[in-house]
């Protein structure tokens, strides 16, 4: 899309500048004119133009060159044409090697400037989907990263591998901890949509009205302390996926102005009265129960269908507690390599406590235990003395809980398989194998206790 | 009741001029009417031998009648912009008034022997190009599509004289009122 470039047209001729201006938008670019070299700083300062277009000579103490050298303080990466109507080849010679990109002699040849932008912009496209490569090398984020061999994580997997390259909004729910923006760059990353922006946004951490500004981008004016526009999160994720963690948390109001983005995929920026377009996919994550958040009235049903288009529901660790093993080794993999400390692996009784663990943090706390017991272990391998703090915090949680008072053996029966039951969507196999009995009993017993599946 | 007006400098042949209104007409579904240009001495330009497109616009905005929804002007004037050598036609985008110069458009401008024929179809897919622009469209990467950038009459050629279906699906057609 054209219009996610700007260009800074800058011409003491008024002419001149929105004569090229209007050709420029035309060709469906996002142009601003500016009338002299200090205009064009003070506008460079408040938004980053791909393209400058520079006349070299300007009056007022500040010619194109030397506006070029100011606005390269402010943006090393900015494209610069110089345009002149007196061409000589010490003009051009300075202007190249003061790092103009390009030298043209106005007036000229339409083809000419259309292929220069054009030319220009292509580089920057690359350069652009270059960057999000390397991130995404470096940061590894593919379906083969998110590391468990539990069955329901691997069901999880595929149909977010088959999803990945719909358009289709995806809500993700788990426990904190459990991997859900892994899960949402995975199904990014391996879509159509990979070689665009991933923006994520935690609805959480803001308050509401800067959660609205953050989201959907504010006019400059909008509020004290807006002092220039400002793109939101939707506009920057433009062609790509835009993350909203923690979605149960959002304001009624923030979630009309959502539905209002997911049903029209246009909405307005803070204080601004001109509709925005945006194409992108939205991916979005809470550890909030939000069927009950609806039926409770504190979320939207609207936004909830809107949104529950796609479920995605992790289990957390204590439920698929054989990829305690693997995840922990690789941790240790990986951050014996981060503090360079050579560490072998976890002794049988370090994964006994591991495996003991309730891990009410799941795998977000299991990294951080692997971490703390490297950092202050001093043998050959983290054995259980390495985790005596999963263990005393083990007890803690243990200690803190205890089953609801006066209930019989049987409504205790009753109440753990109808949970079972629900963590496993109602999974007879997984749920038998999580309860330690066969098939047959667990189906004798949902029969007598009556408990819908 | 808004019209969409189409109008040409004296030195435009007749002919020409109805067969764009006509295409107007049947394109934009709007009832079309025609307005008398003046010659455009005033936006003569001796250094370059050509004539300001702008100042073009600008008579076209005075000149714009109340009922006007849109606003076409052709010449056989050799258009520019300042900062181009020269231009096929030029558009408000999203505005009211639009002008192309039908000079470049013509073979013998190239050397070549006249061809009414392709000339009357480079003047239709120009004066769809232009409209695009009042209806607030921008140029499509479909080369095939009246909307697409031609700096050349090759590519004029190439296009066909039509909006492909994305860019027809964004022209609000029927003026408002």
């Amino acid at each position: 899309m054209k219009t996610h470039w700007q260009i800074l047209v800058v011409d003491d001729e008024e002419v001149m500048a929105e004569s090229l201006a209007a050709w420029l938008r035309e060709d469906g670019y996002a142009v601003d004119t500016a009338n002299s070299g200090r205009d064009a700083v003070e506008k460079a300062a408040q938004r980053d133009y791909a393209i400058y277009f520079v006349d070299l000579k300007m009056p007022g103490g500040m010619d194109g060159i030397e506006t070029m050298m100011q606005v390269r303080r402010l943006h090393a990466e900015a494209s610069i044409i110089i345009i002149t109507a007196y061409a000589t080849v010490d003009t051009a010679i300075t202007a190249m090697k003061e790092g103009a990109q390009e030298y043209i002699v106005k007036p000229c040849n339409p083809e000419e400037i259309s292929l220069l932008v054009s030319r220009i912009i292509k580089v920057k496209n690359l350069q652009r989907e270059n960057s999000i490569l390397r991130k995404k090398l470096s940061r590894q984020y593919h379906f083969g990263d998110v590391i468990s061999k539990s069955a329901r994580m691997q069901d999880i997997l595929k149909l977010a591998q088959e999803v990945s390259s719909l358009r289709s909004t995806v809500l993700i729910q788990g426990e904190s901890g459990t991997g859900k923006e892994l899960i949402a760059r995975a199904i990014h990353n391996s879509g159509d949509r990979a070689a665009k922006p991933f923006v994520a946004v935690s609805c959480a951490a803001l308050a509401e009205t800067l959660l609205e500004s953050e989201l959907f981008g504010h006019e400059k004016g909008a509020f004290t302390g807006a002092n220039q526009q400002r793109q939101g999160k939707f506009e920057m994720a433009e062609g790509g996926t835009i993350f909203l963690d923690e979605i149960g948390d959002i304001s009624p109001k923030l979630q009309v102005d959502l539905l209002r983005v997911l049903q029209e995929r246009r909405f307005y920026r803070v204080g601004g009265s001109e509709e925005v377009k945006v194409d992108v996919r939205v991916i979005a994550a809470t550890h909030v129960n939000l069927q009950q958040a609806v039926a409770e009235g504190k979320f939207r049903d609207d936004l909830y269908y809107r949104l529950n288009v796609i479920e995605i529901r992790i289990p957390p660790l204590r439920e698929r507690r054989e990829d305690i093993p693997l995840l922990a080794q690789h941790f240790l993999e990986r951050i014996s390599h981060e503090l360079g400390k050579e560490v072998g692996g976890i002794s049988d009784s370090g994964l006994k406590v591991l495996l003991d663990h309730n891990w009410p943090g799941n795998v977000r706390e299991l990294e951080n235990a692997i971490e703390r017991a490297m950092v202050t272990c001093r043998g050959p391998e983290l054995t259980e003395d390495d985790f005596a703090f999963v263990a005393q915090n083990g007890q803690a949680g243990k200690a803190g809980w205890a089953p609801p008072a006066g209930i019989t053996i049987e409504e205790m029966e009753k109440l753990l398989i109808a949970a079972t039951l629900q963590r496993t969507s109602g999974n007879i196999k997984e749920s038998a194998a999580v309860l330690g009995i066969d098939r047959s009993t667990l189906y004798e017993k949902i029969k007598r206790y009556e408990i819908p599946r | 009741m808004k019209y969409f007006y189409v109008g040409a400098t004296p030195e435009v042949d007749r002919q020409a001029l109805t067969a764009i209104a006509e295409r107007a007409r049947a394109e934009f579904g709007a009832p079309v009417r025609e307005i008398e240009l003046p010659e455009l001495d005033f936006a003569f330009d001796a250094a370059r031998g050509q004539y300001g497109s702008i100042p073009m616009l600008e008579m076209l905005v005075r000149l714009c009648p109340g009922d006007a929804f849109k606003v076409l002007g052709l010449t056989e004037r050799d258009l520019f912009i300042p900062v181009l050598t020269f231009v096929f036609g030029h558009a408000q985008l999203g505005g009211r008034a639009a002008v192309v110069s039908l000079a470049r458009l013509r073979q013998e401008f190239y050397g070549l022997e006249p061809n009414r024929e392709v000339f009357l179809e480079r003047a239709q897919k120009e004066m769809l190009h232009e409209c695009g622009h009042l209806f607030g469209l921008v140029h499509c990467g479909d080369g095939s599509c009246a909307m697409s950038l031609a700096t050349g009459v090759r590519q004029i050629d190439f296009k066909r004289a039509a909006f492909c279906a994305r860019c027809a699906a964004r022209i609000e057609r029927k003026p408002k009122g």
